[in-house]
């Protein structure tokens, strides 16, 4: 593949993956500085999406694909776009600074190494999902994403609380990943193509599809999961047990807008319906109500910046479904604004929470001289976060106020809008203003400036965020409108300002978001109280949902397991011989095909002997006193079955049959001597008559199924091309034996392996002491 | 299982039809026989052995552990089937060489390599189910 151009991006896909390889070894020998090494990879990356940008200001889109499984459709093809560059640019741009800054979080952390390489595991997971064009090739690359999100929110796996937030989030992603599975499928046929930039070219096909309903609900709760959307927001708060840099990274810039990057993906093909402008607005909204209420609840900085990004993708959903250009302009532009200062909000307080050893709101304050760039870094993002002039929040607040307040029946959304903004508003000021201003605190480390790994990335991205606000025209024509454009499907280009043009509606609405926000901000404590009892009302939420569905299932599966499960041998042969008994029956019943019983033809005199054999042996058994008089009893049937054999030609076959009797008496005596059984048989006359009735069933089946075999026509095919054959292409005159070392070998291996491990499997069940050789054991086996 | 006529004859009656389980082995491709029966034959020796004179004495005539065994079967099994690979043929195709020993001729065969390895599977994993129950029994 070439090294420039649109087929290196293969590469740029690849190298994450080769980073995650190589982080443990360069980790061993360089410890922390091995980031200033690797950064290095997820930096070219960037520079190769950047490449791309003025391409795509000018409207092009780049495809290239390798065959992959060309017999299902299924190609590693990639497609890129102004959505997908500037998606990829964020995870290969805010993924350099994050590699750098885990380098100082997680300074002499003993699995650094391994941290590192599930983060980069992590960036090729989610590089793959903005770029496949494909759409299975999409969803194994979101999957991917869902288990390395849980790999690394367990990361501190000792912790308990970590595993249970990395199986709900797991639970949760992977769940909703199954319900895209199944949506993209349908879409992919409904539509007629696997390729998504084929699909999302078809017009009305999906829309006027009879499956759009089900794609569209399908799609929704795979995107509703993975961008925490309520009522499925719960797994996000908690996934901020994952160390800090996988929660700016993950759970604020990138993994969480999976959801709202395919929504905006397929609303070329799924937007613009009655569906979809009712639904996802109303979820949208709800998720930005809700966790803005939620959030500022919290006093844990972490958890209060986690909930407000719950509320951002709440309002990213919104807009979304509005399905008009300037509200999705407005969506491209906070997506692209919020990843910038999330990413650094969350930065800053890891870096707080690591040079002042907490991150509790009551227990940190004044510390802008101990920390001063940090504190500046906060400070720029916050006002970004609050949508203050001159930063790139301000002007996307302006443009989604704009496009919310001029469609039809708007109002509604623009209230919620305003009331979410101005709550994010009191959140910002909160994250910026208590950790650095106000009051000295007394933290319980001696806070001072973090090393340059730490506020590194967090300055860059705030003083991005000022640089775009201020050179937002060409940011504006260079990154988000062909973005907007390929949302909405059409071109789209509108000119972006900083400062507003005139007195619009949009610049009224973000005086009344300045107004309600500093007022929520004085009395936030009363707040505080407030939404605590009003939450202790309420007593449940999706969260304890969670544990009490997972309960549910854990209960249902050992009443179950319980009620299959006897440990009793008799139940056990009872219910196999029961379903054989049926099998052998229904067929006969339901087709109506009995056995012809006359014809059958007289016996020679020596078949007569042993049908003798046979019924002497039966009887043998039946009246013996002792278990293992009967197993030896039992030899004579399989030996008189192999005397037929003899006699019909099938020496080989008689042979083996010998050889297999005479080892299963041997193997069954010996497993009886072990079982401790009483040496007659205690089973009660009810069961014993149900047993008998049972073998009789098994056995007239068994003969019955037989018969109808034999009479219909014999197939000679096969046995013509054996006979031909096996002489003169396979020099051997024992056509069983060439079947089974030529012919049919390949089946051979299979089953000399199943002999193998059988032995394996039985040997280990044999060595397995019971815990206690009491009676209890002895009673279950009988 | 310990009359003296038993224990007497047990390790003669074994080494004979342990022999006679690679006779049937190997005339197997043109004579009823083959590698899946002449192993049952060579098992049913080994457990003859075991009931007359005990597991470890068995477990000492094997020299390897059953399962060993029945690997290193699998093993060679899998193994005669890669050499037509090599000679740009799809795998498994069988390939012939004519040895002439002492006047007569040997076919040697992948197949019979592949039969031996059957042989070494079914005799291993069986006789190691079988003395480890024999060997609980005691």
């Amino acid at each position: 593949m070439p090294l420039f151009g649109v087929e290196a991006t293969f590469w740029a896909l690849l190298s994450p993956f080769v980073a995650a390889a190589l982080s443990p070894i360069l980790a061993k020998t360089l410890k922390h500085n091995a980031s200033w090494i690797l950064a290095v990879i997820p930096a070219l990356a960037f520079l190769q999406f950047l490449s791309f940008v003025p391409g795509i200001a000018e409207g092009q889109t780049f495809k290239a694909s390798l065959e992959w499984v060309p017999t299902f459709n299924v190609n590693f093809s990639i497609y890129l776009d102004g959505l997908s560059v500037l998606f990829a640019l964020l995870i290969s741009g805010i993924g350099t600074l994050i590699v750098l800054y885990a380098g100082g979080y997680l300074k002499n952390h003993e699995n650094f190494g391994q941290f590192l390489s599930f983060l980069f595991l992590f960036m090729g997971a989610m590089l793959g999902v903005v770029v496949a064009d494909n759409i299975i090739t999409l969803f194994v690359y979101w999957e991917l994403t869902s288990i390395t999100s849980f790999l690394l929110i367990g990361f501190d796996h000792l912790r308990r609380s970590s595993r249970r937030s990395a199986i709900q989030a797991l639970v949760v992603t992977g769940g909703g990943g199954l319900a895209l599975m199944a949506g993209l499928l349908l879409a992919g046929f409904a539509g007629g193509s696997f390729e998504m930039s084929e699909l999302i070219n078809s017009g009305d096909v999906l829309r006027e599809s009879p499956y759009y309903t089900a794609i569209f609900i399908l799609v929704l709760l795979g995107a509703f999961t993975k961008s925490a959307q309520f009522p499925f927001h719960f797994w996000l708060p908690n996934a901020m047990e994952a160390p800090t840099p996988v929660s700016a990274y993950l759970h604020s810039a990138t993994m969480v807008k999976a959801g709202v990057y395919l929504l905006m993906r397929m609303h070329p093909v799924l937007g613009d319906t009655e569906l979809w402008m009712t639904v996802l607005p109303i979820f949208g909204g709800l998720t930005l109500l809700v966790g803005t209420i939620l959030g500022l609840r919290q006093t844990d900085l972490k958890l209060v910046l986690a909930y407000s990004t719950v509320a951002s993708l709440g309002l990213l959903v919104m807009l979304t479904g509005t399905s008009d250009p300037i509200a999705i302009q407005g969506a491209v532009a906070y997506l692209f604004a919020h990843s910038l200062f999330k990413g650094s909000l969350f930065m800053v307080v890891g870096t707080v929470d690591h040079e002042a050893g907490t991150r509790d709101l009551n227990r940190v304050g004044g510390l802008f001289f101990a920390m001063p760039i940090t504190a500046i870094a906060a400070v720029l993002s916050a006002l970004s976060m609050a949508g203050i002039l001159p930063l790139i929040g301000f002007v996307a607040k302006e443009v989604l106020y704009d496009g919310t307040w001029h469609i039809v029946n708007g109002g509604l959304w623009t209230a919620v809008a305003v009331l979410g903004n101005a709550m994010m508003f009191a959140m910002a000021a909160t994250v910026a203003w208590k950790p650095f201003f106000g009051t000295k605190v007394k933290t319980p480390k001696q806070a001072h400036e973090g090393s340059i790994l730490l506020i590194a990335g967090a300055v860059t991205l705030a003083v991005l965020g000022l640089l775009a606000g201020i050179f937002v025209a060409s940011v504006g024509h260079q990154l988000l409108s062909p973005m907007t454009s390929a949302v909405l499907g059409i071109p789209f280009d509108e000119e972006m300002h900083l400062i507003p043009t005139y007195l619009s509606p949009a610049l009224y609405l973000s005086m009344t978001t300045f107004a309600l926000g500093i007022l929520v901000f004085m009395y936030m404590d009363k707040l505080r109280a407030l939404i605590a009892d009003a939450l202790r009302v309420i007593g449940w939420g999706p969260d304890k949902g969670f544990d009490q569905t997972l309960d549910l299932i854990i209960r249902f599966g050992t009443t179950l397991t319980q009620a299959i499960q006897t440990g009793s041998m008799v139940t056990y042969m009872r219910a196999t011989f029961s379903v054989i008994a049926l099998m052998l029956f229904i067929p006969m019943i339901l087709t109506g095909n009995w056995p012809v019983l006359e014809g059958l033809g007289s016996l020679y005199a020596y078949e007569w002997f042993i049908t003798a054999i046979v019924v002497i042996g039966v009887y043998a058994v039946l009246t013996a006193r002792y278990r293992v008089t009967a197993i030896v009893l039992l030899g004579i049937q399989g030996f008189a079955v192999a005397l037929i054999y003899l006699l019909f030609g099938a020496p080989d076959l008689s042979f083996t049959q010998f050889m297999v009797e005479t080892l299963s008496v041997v193997i069954l005596a010996l497993v009886m001597t072990r079982l401790n059984l009483k040496p007659t048989d205690a089973r009660s006359l009810r069961g014993k008559v149900f047993d008998i009735s049972l073998s009789v069933l098994c056995g007239a089946g068994i003969s019955m199924l037989l018969m109808s075999v034999v009479q219909l026509p014999f197939d000679a095919t096969l046995s013509e091309f054996f006979t031909q054959y096996s002489r003169s292409v396979a020099h051997g005159r024992n056509i069983v034996n060439v079947i089974l070392v030529d012919f049919r070998g390949f089946d051979t291996i299979g089953e000399i392996s199943v002999v193998m491990v059988t032995g394996l499997a039985v040997l280990a069940l044999i060595r397995v002491r019971p815990k206690s050789n009491g009676t209890s054991n002895t009673e279950k086996n009988r | 299982m310990n009359t003296l006529i038993f224990r007497t004859v047990a390790p003669y009656l074994s080494a004979l039809m342990l022999l006679f389980s690679v006779f049937v082995l190997l005339r197997g491709h043109n004579e009823p026989g083959g590698g899946f029966i002449g192993g049952l034959i060579a098992v049913s020796a080994f457990a003859i052995y075991g009931i007359a004179c005990g597991v470890s004495a068995v477990r000492r005539a094997m020299k390897y552990h059953p399962m060993s065994i029945a690997a290193s079967g699998l093993l060679l099994a899998v193994l005669s089937v890669m050499p037509s690979i090599f000679l740009g043929q799809s795998a498994m195709t069988s390939q012939w060489l004519a040895v002439p020993f002492l006047g007569t001729v040997i076919d040697l065969s992948t197949p019979l390599f592949f039969d031996i390895g059957v042989y070494l599977v079914v005799v291993g994993a069986i006789s190691s189910i079988a003395l480890s129950l024999e060997e609980r029994a005691d």
